[in-house]
């Protein structure tokens, strides 16, 4: 007879004095853990319930402008400064650490209409409703020093947006035509038009650098190049577009920012249709900046609100907005891809946290551990019906959640209206034309 | 068994110098080394067997495609890598002789595998469908890496081997006892308790306490590795059941009239007026779930977490008295006096199934700890062994000369039957597989008749209650050799116990998840996917994943004419016409076929009426 009967030395699996730690012997055999997967289902609710008790996305709210704050800046090089112009025509540099103002300049008369700093970092460029485009410098003037300008240029008509080149010391101005600029000289090297209208904005590519993107009143996205003297091509759309903002990682793809409520990312090879239709807003947007992750961007709107949204969806996956907050003017997503700013009309730039329920500070590794398992616990349980309708609940001011009830019925009736219309007509005499081509009017090469 | 590819030391000579003679000159200070013969690098001098060659990369591991568009996730192929691993070239010329990580056998890969590669999914889109490839991907690693974590288990599980020709079955626990060591041999015990019997015992989850009650009302808990008693006391009534709740400091105890609750020191919690006569005690841990199986015909379902019931459930089969969990899915087996066992859920009022199992009533039912084997006794004095994957068809049958009153199954698959005063124990070729019932593993006479039996979780003991008391048998090789400390742990503490009472309640599982797959939730749901398309459709007015009409492309140089672009969609459209008719003759013969009435049959009269 042969016989070996299971026999432990409690020695191996006892901690021996207090100090030591617990002894914790595993075995993933899966007979040793049963009911996995509801076990993960209900780890991964609990998981969505406590993100949304600890959404508190709200950080601070920085006070002193004396009038709208009309355009934001980030300081290239430095993560805490923030540069903003306001409606009085008074730009302020703020330290976002510290929460306070560190200067104040009366940079223009009238709106500061497009603010941006230069890619070194030194200094930055103004324009306003004076016709005047003026260059600071970033450091604070020395002891008795008066605050004056680097340069002033004085032009024939008003400004509404500037940006700088990513590389190199040229500058792009928008207003009745696209003026790009050498720092060294007053006068363009070249103006290009299409068009007669004014152009709202003017956009940098941050990859491929003498690419921009400019968007007028007249309806359309103009793209140009800077080596050749006319412009590329443009889209033509429903409505006007506000803004325009490249993605810094994809550098054909650009989102633009529309009065229809909506957003549209497009692929500037393709013009033809967007690459996806962002709807969520139930007013004008006025404002887009990309996440330097390239996967998400944050939109700022006339309905008092602003919603981040992925690049694929044409959902938003989080809505800021509070009680105090008035139409949001500019937005601005931080080079550390962790915060968010928007600058709004009733004179506040606020600052939020992009991921609304992240723990800010440092984190134990056993804190990381558990944040990174949760995580992929409610990525593998997304789509749960229970699950999403907690992670996706929202609470809205009365304003946009009856504004989005009653543009649901407008919707539904106009829907409606077309399922009529193809019903009743002869099979292939009513084009089916998809929510992506339905506000494209025109492609120009 | 696979194993990683052995470096190429014993590739021919020949083969060697074509290669050198392709090859460019390189210095030593570059990756690859080159033949002395070459001349050209002036480096130290190498070992011989530097030179020898690296094993060719088969041609099957496909360098993966770069895409264009970056939005696509590579679908990593680990797995393949892993299994033509290229050893790794050291400059000072010491080389890896078990290149790569180590190799898996497939078998225990298996057994850490999750999804079911059978299944068909529906047809989905290449971006879902790529993701659905990832997730594969990385289930196959995990697998591969649990399987390789094997290697780290502390404990091997025991054994009994009679020498050439001997039966286990004929070795007495005297003898078990004076082979094994002193730790062991304590784990075998009497307790000579003649007057309140006959008992019922239950151990805790971890396998440390041992809780006994016998029908006169004596009810008694204590630690049975040190035999440290925690309570004793006599409840003055009847007791037909008992059972620990989710740790070893509750106690639920069936009495004559009402389900009570004590805790470990004897005091009573709760008196449950709602679950009378009860018969039988299941507790579900996972769902902090108390079964109970009354006379009244009742299964009734109580939350111990809230101290709701949750569901009270009408067998409509007369009086319950054996009842069992099947561990796998928390689904409770109820034999009835017809023959049947019904599977429940609590959020079922119908039971789940119904599996006709013997001629008589059923007297016993055990399910194992995979779930896929259940047996059953009954009073035809069989002994049946069930597949429950699907089928329910019994997998062997034997009749018992008595017939057994009391089954349980050990985590490592063996069978116990309590038969009268004796006990006999089945065992298995392993874990996954049914115990064959031809030869017993093992016997023992009791003192009294078997009134309760239980495997104890983690050690090689058998527990069984009789009307002389409580006997502790020794039974090596029935349990799991390695615990897992974050599960259920026999040595934790009373700081450990806290904060995993704290995480099991914190992912307490609805009751109403309670299904005969517990991996359901994992699925694809294509039923309603299927329902969210059509209502998709019918909301839209048109399919919107319908293929778009054929249009011929604009073409240069005069071939755009209308005729032509007639021509072409033609073409097209012929193509996709023989497409959907060769189809359907694929399907027409596999109908045929079933209509062929079997050769040599008379013709009859009602023939034509058969369509």
């Amino acid at each position: 007879m042969k016989v070996k009967m299971l026999s432990r030395n409690p020695d191996n699996y006892v901690r021996e004095t207090k100090l030591d730690l617990q002894r914790v012997p595993r075995n993933y055999d899966p007979t040793l853990h049963p009911f996995e997967v509801p076990r993960e289902y209900v780890r991964a609710l609990n998981a969505t319930k406590l993100e949304r008790v600890f959404a508190k996305p709200f950080l601070a709210s920085l006070d002193g402008h004396r009038d709208g704050v009309n355009c934001l800046a980030k300081h290239p090089k430095s993560l805490a400064t923030v540069l903003s112009g306001a409606c009085d025509g008074e730009v302020r540099i703020w330290n976002l650490t510290k929460r306070n103002c560190i200067r104040t300049i009366q940079a223009h008369e009238g709106f500061v209409r497009g603010i941006c700093a230069r890619f070194c970092g030194t200094s930055f460029f103004t324009v306003g409703d004076d016709k005047t485009v003026k260059q600071w410098k970033m450091d604070g003037p020395g002891f008795g020093e008066e605050e004056e300008p680097l340069h002033t240029i004085l032009g024939k008509t008003v400004y509404t947006g500037i940006d700088h080149h990513w590389k190199e010391g040229v500058f792009a101005t928008c207003g009745q035509q696209v003026d790009i600029w050498d720092e060294q000289r007053t006068s363009p090297i070249c103006s290009m038009t299409w068009g007669f209208d004014s152009i709202s904005s003017v956009k940098f590519n941050p990859i491929e650098t003498f690419l921009l993107g400019s968007c007028a009143s007249d309806r359309n996205i103009v793209l140009y190049d800077m080596r050749q003297a006319t412009p590329l091509k443009k889209v033509i759309l429903d409505m006007r577009t506000n803004t325009i903002c490249w993605n810094p990682m994809e550098a054909f793809v650009f989102t633009a920012a529309n009065e229809d409520y909506n957003l549209y990312t497009f692929d500037m090879r393709a013009l033809d249709s967007p690459v996806m239709v962002h709807m969520d807003h139930v007013s004008a947007v006025l404002d887009v900046d990309y996440a330097p992750t390239g996967k998400e961007f944050v939109s700022a709107s006339f309905d008092k609100s602003i919603r981040i949204f992925p690049v694929d969806k044409s959902r938003s996956r989080e809505v800021y907005h509070t009680k105090r907050m008035q139409h949001v003017i500019c937005v601005k997503w931080t080079s550390d891809s962790k915060y968010i700013m928007c600058g709004s009309d009733e004179m506040n730039i606020r600052l939020w946290k992009a991921n609304a329920s992240e723990k800010l500070g440092v984190l134990t590794s056993r804190e990381k551990a558990a944040k990174d398992y949760n995580q992929k616990l409610k990525e593998k349980f997304q789509y749960h019906p229970h699950i999403r309708r907690i992670a996706r609940h929202r609470h809205l001011p009365k304003s946009i959640y009856s504004q989005i009830q009653e543009q649901r019925i407008m919707k539904e009736a106009r829907r409606r209206k077309e399922v009529n219309r193809l019903k009743h007509s002869k099979p292939g005499s009513v084009p089916i034309v998809s929510e992506k081509k339905k506000h494209i009017v025109a492609v120009v090469k | 068994m696979e194993t990683a590819p052995q470096p190429g030391r014993d590739l021919p000579p020949k083969k060697d110098k074509l290669q050198a003679k392709k090859k460019k000159p390189r210095r030593y200070w570059e990756e690859e080394t080159t033949p002395i013969a070459a001349g050209a690098s002036p480096g130290p001098p190498r070992k011989k067997r530097n030179r020898e060659l690296r094993p060719q990369r088969p041609k099957n591991t496909r360098t993966p495609k770069k895409s264009r568009i970056s939005n696509k996730p590579q679908v990593p192929k680990k797995s393949l890598e892993w299994r033509n691993p290229e050893p790794q070239q050291i400059l000072s010329g010491a080389q890896d002789p078990f290149p790569g990580p180590a190799p898996v056998p497939v078998e225990m890969a298996q057994k850490f595998r999750r999804t079911d590669k059978s299944k068909k999914l529906p047809y989905s889109k290449s971006k879902t469908r790529s993701r659905l490839e990832v997730a594969e991907a990385q289930e196959e690693e995990i697998s591969v890496k649990a399987a390789r974590s094997e290697l780290l288990l502390a404990e091997e599980p025991g054994f009994l081997e009679g020498e050439d020709g001997e039966d286990t079955a004929k070795i007495l626990q005297t003898d078990i006892v004076e082979a094994v060591d002193i730790a062991s041999a304590a784990k075998h015990f009497d307790l000579n308790l003649r007057q309140f019997g006959p008992y019922r015992l239950n151990y805790s989850r971890t396998g440390r306490h041992l809780a006994l009650g016998g029908r006169r009302g004596h009810v008694a808990t204590f630690d049975w590795v040190t035999k440290k008693l925690m309570c004793e006391i006599n409840v003055m009534e009847a007791v037909r059941d008992i059972r620990f709740l989710h740790s070893e400091a509750l106690l639920a105890v069936a009495q004559n009239r009402w389900l009570h609750i004590y805790d470990n020191q004897g005091i009573e919690l709760h008196c449950l007026r709602r679950c009378d006569r009860v018969t039988r005690l299941e507790f579900l841990p996972f769902h902090f779930l108390l079964a109970t199986a009354s006379e009244t015909g009742f299964l009734t379902y109580l939350d111990v977490s809230v101290g709701k019931i949750i569901a009270a459930l009408n067998a409509r089969a007369g009086r319950l008295d054996v009842m069992t969990q099947n561990p796998h899915n928390a689904v409770i087996h109820l034999g009835h006096s017809n023959g049947t066992v019904s599977l429940w859920s609590p959020a079922v009022k119908e039971p789940l199934a119904k599996i006709l199992c013997h001629r008589g009533g059923v007297r016993a039912v055990a399910v194992d700890s995979t779930g896929t084997h259940m047996a059953t006794s009954g009073l035809d004095h069989q002994l049946k062994i069930f597949d429950l994957r699907g089928t329910f068809q019994p997998l062997s049958a034997r009749t018992l000369p008595q017939g057994a009153g009391h089954l349980a199954f050990s985590q490592r698959g063996l069978l116990a039957a309590g038969m009268g005063d004796v006990v006999n124990i089945w065992a298995g070729q392993g874990k996954a597989s049914p115990p064959s019932l031809e030869q017993p593993y093992l016997t023992h006479r009791l003192s009294g008749h078997v009134h309760g039996l239980q495997f104890c979780p983690f050690e090689d003991v058998l527990g069984v209650g009789h009307s002389g008391g409580i006997t502790s048998m020794l039974v090596p090789g029935a349990a799991e050799p390695n615990f897992d400390g974050l599960e259920s742990n026999p040595y934790r503490s009373r700081k450990q116990r806290q904060e995993w009472e704290v995480k099991a309640l914190l992912e307490k599982v609805p009751a109403e998840l309670i299904c005969l797959d517990p991996r359901a939730l994992a699925e694809v749901d294509v039923i309603s996917l299927e329902q969210e398309k059509k209502e998709r459709m019918e909301r839209l007015g048109y399919d919107p994943e319908a293929k778009a009409p054929f249009q011929p492309k604009p073409k240069q140089k005069g071939r755009s004419s209308s005729a032509s672009l007639v021509k072409r969609k033609k073409k097209v459209m012929d193509e996709e016409h023989r497409d959907k008719v060769r189809q359907c003759l694929e399907q027409q013969p596999q109908k045929q076929e079933k209509a062929v009435k079997p050769l040599g049959a008379r013709s009859s009269a009602l023939d034509r009426f058969v369509r």
